[in-house]
């Protein structure tokens, strides 16, 4: 147990930091023309910089979303450990994403980000995903956990409409070459048609089971 | 066998001399009539002129260039949107680079009276090599500056004496899969069609582009032979041209069959029509300064006293 907690944990968050130390690198390179680690963000830094974080903060919802499936066909809680680091870490990126978009891409001019919200769908989705990712950040402590009892697992089943709407967003977003997109769209929708798969297959274990009582009787 | 222009020799340089020595020895004969205008260059390294490889001769145009600081030489050649070597900016120059330019043919059709199928040699010949620093204004709204070399398109439209009824001209890229890996995926449809109006394929501003930096052109800019309309969007600016054809009738041009919601036949630069997903009201410089803010975009890509007359009367929000 103090493996997971004090070495395995540890070790798995400072992996999840590393594509940010990267652009980080990547970002001074660019700035004071060094060459450290030979990493390079190429000729359009900012866009590199958003796209690079706009798609871990797609990766980790996709990752938060593989540790319920891993359990099961595990049969092993172990995974269920880290769903919350990860979960944390793409609000992480997307943070940082809708940072660089604001900052570096708009300039941070506030009334070109609300335009750019109003007029253009995808920024919209994108804004929504983001809004709605917070509360669920907000509320990962185990103490809000136990506050909010099975409100709780409500409130966090709209990490489902979140990863809709990342995909979405991305998807809006390419010129033409939607197989990247594409390729997230078949992942989520694995990830998601395996939870309704289970959920119909114990409603209808359920109501065999009550069948079989009537039938019983 | 290709034809060959009434002006050509009877053997074909493609058959005896590699292209870029055959270039670089115009480039000395040439060199001796345009050596004061040579001197005249500088800003650029021309420690090489006339002797490496690939080296081409020309006269710096001042007029029709911009003074802003072009971009490196590196961010020019690695950022590159060519589909079909990948859809990725990186993909052009890490995919083009056995991309084989010779020998080259060129073919000539439509309303026109010398038409057939030319070695690019020929197409090139009479032509003298001119720099101009352009602006380049991507339709993903980021912009660089570069250094293109190459001659007007008129003047090598003209050699084929267009008839009255060729009112648009349409080019076509290679389709050749097998080197050009982005014609394998369905992405768009190949090979690559663009078209201009006839008076804009005839405006001096619009350029046949055969190198960049003083060099014969890298393969992921487009080589052989690319089109430069600075006053458009770049994908107006096909690469590895291989035809070209006079129409009575405006080609249907890819990316405008692609999404013709999004890019229009003209696609010139117009900061206030927004592409329907992005603004267009600015851009950003790649280059020097990574972090710098956006600028504005210009209306026609600050070409706008050259050619805005072309349009003159024109809805350019229905004909974007």
């Amino acid at each position: 147990m103090w493996r997971i907690r004090w070495v395995l944990k540890p070790l798995v968050f400072l992996a999840c930091l590393l594509p940010a130390l990267r652009l980080g690198v990547g970002a001074l390179n660019a700035v004071e023309a060094w060459n450290i680690g030979g990493i390079s963000l190429g000729a359009d830094p900012v866009k590199m910089l958003l796209h690079t974080c706009g798609r871990w903060t797609l990766n980790f919802l996709m990752i938060t979303l593989c540790m319920t499936p891993l359990r099961d066909l595990t049969r092993s809680v172990f995974w269920l450990k880290f769903r919350r680091m990860f979960g944390l870490f793409s609000l992480f990126y997307a943070v940082l994403h809708f940072s660089i978009y604001l900052l570096l891409d708009q300039n941070g001019r506030l009334s070109d980000l609300w335009q750019d919200i109003v007029k253009r769908p995808y920024i919209t989705l994108g804004m929504l995903a983001l809004l709605s990712l917070i509360p669920l950040g907000v509320t990962s402590t185990a103490k809000a956990q136990r506050r909010l009892g099975r409100d709780w697992t409500r409130l966090h089943r709209l990490v489902y409409v979140i990863a809709i709407l990342g995909v979405w967003h991305f998807w809006w977003q390419v010129k033409k070459d939607i197989r990247e997109p594409l390729l997230y769209a078949c992942g989520l929708t694995l990830l998601l048609g395996y939870r309704l798969w289970k959920e119909r297959r114990s409603l209808s274990r359920l109501s065999a089971a009550r069948f079989a009582r009537t039938d019983a009787a | 066998m290709p034809r060959r222009l009434p002006d050509s020799s009877k053997v074909l340089p493609s058959e005896i001399t590699p292209e870029r020595e055959y270039l670089s020895r115009r480039a000395l004969l040439a060199g001796a009539l345009s050596t004061a205008a040579v001197q005249s260059i500088g800003g650029f390294s021309r420690a090489a002129y006339g002797q490496s490889p690939g080296a081409l001769t020309y006269v710096h145009n001042a007029d029709l260039s911009v003074t802003a600081a072009p971009n490196s030489y590196r961010d020019i050649t690695t950022y590159n949107n060519y589909y079909e070597f990948g859809t990725d900016k990186s993909d052009p120059s890490e995919n083009a680079q056995k991309f084989r330019t010779q020998p080259w043919n060129v073919t000539i059709g439509g309303e026109a009276e010398v038409t057939g199928t030319f070695a690019l040699e020929d197409i090139l010949k009479p032509h003298p090599l001119e720099e101009r620093v352009y602006r380049l204004r991507c339709v993903e709204a980021w912009s660089m500056v570069v250094p293109w070399i190459g001659f007007p398109l008129g003047d090598l439209l003209k050699r084929f004496k267009p008839t009255s009824k060729a009112k648009f001209v349409e080019f076509k890229t290679l389709y050749d899969p097998k080197q050009m890996p982005g014609q394998r995926v369905g992405v768009l449809e190949w090979p690559y069609v663009e078209g201009l109006r006839i008076d804009e394929a005839m405006h001096p501003l619009t350029l046949m582009a055969v190198g960049l930096y003083g060099k014969v052109l890298p393969n992921q800019n487009g080589a052989p032979l690319r089109l430069i309309i600075p006053w458009k969007y770049g994908f107006k600016g096909i690469k590895a041209i291989v035809s070209i054809k006079f129409t009575e009738r405006a080609p249907r041009t890819t990316w405008a069959g692609a999404a013709s919601n999004e890019y229009g036949f003209f696609a010139n630069v117009n900061p206030s029509v927004d592409h329907p997903r992005w603004s267009q009201a600015s851009e950003r410089r790649i280059g020097a300064n990574a972090f710098g803010p956006r600028q504005p975009t210009l209306p026609f890509n600050g070409y706008a006293a050259q050619v805005a007359g072309l349009y003159s009367g024109m809805d350019l929000r229905k004909y974007f």
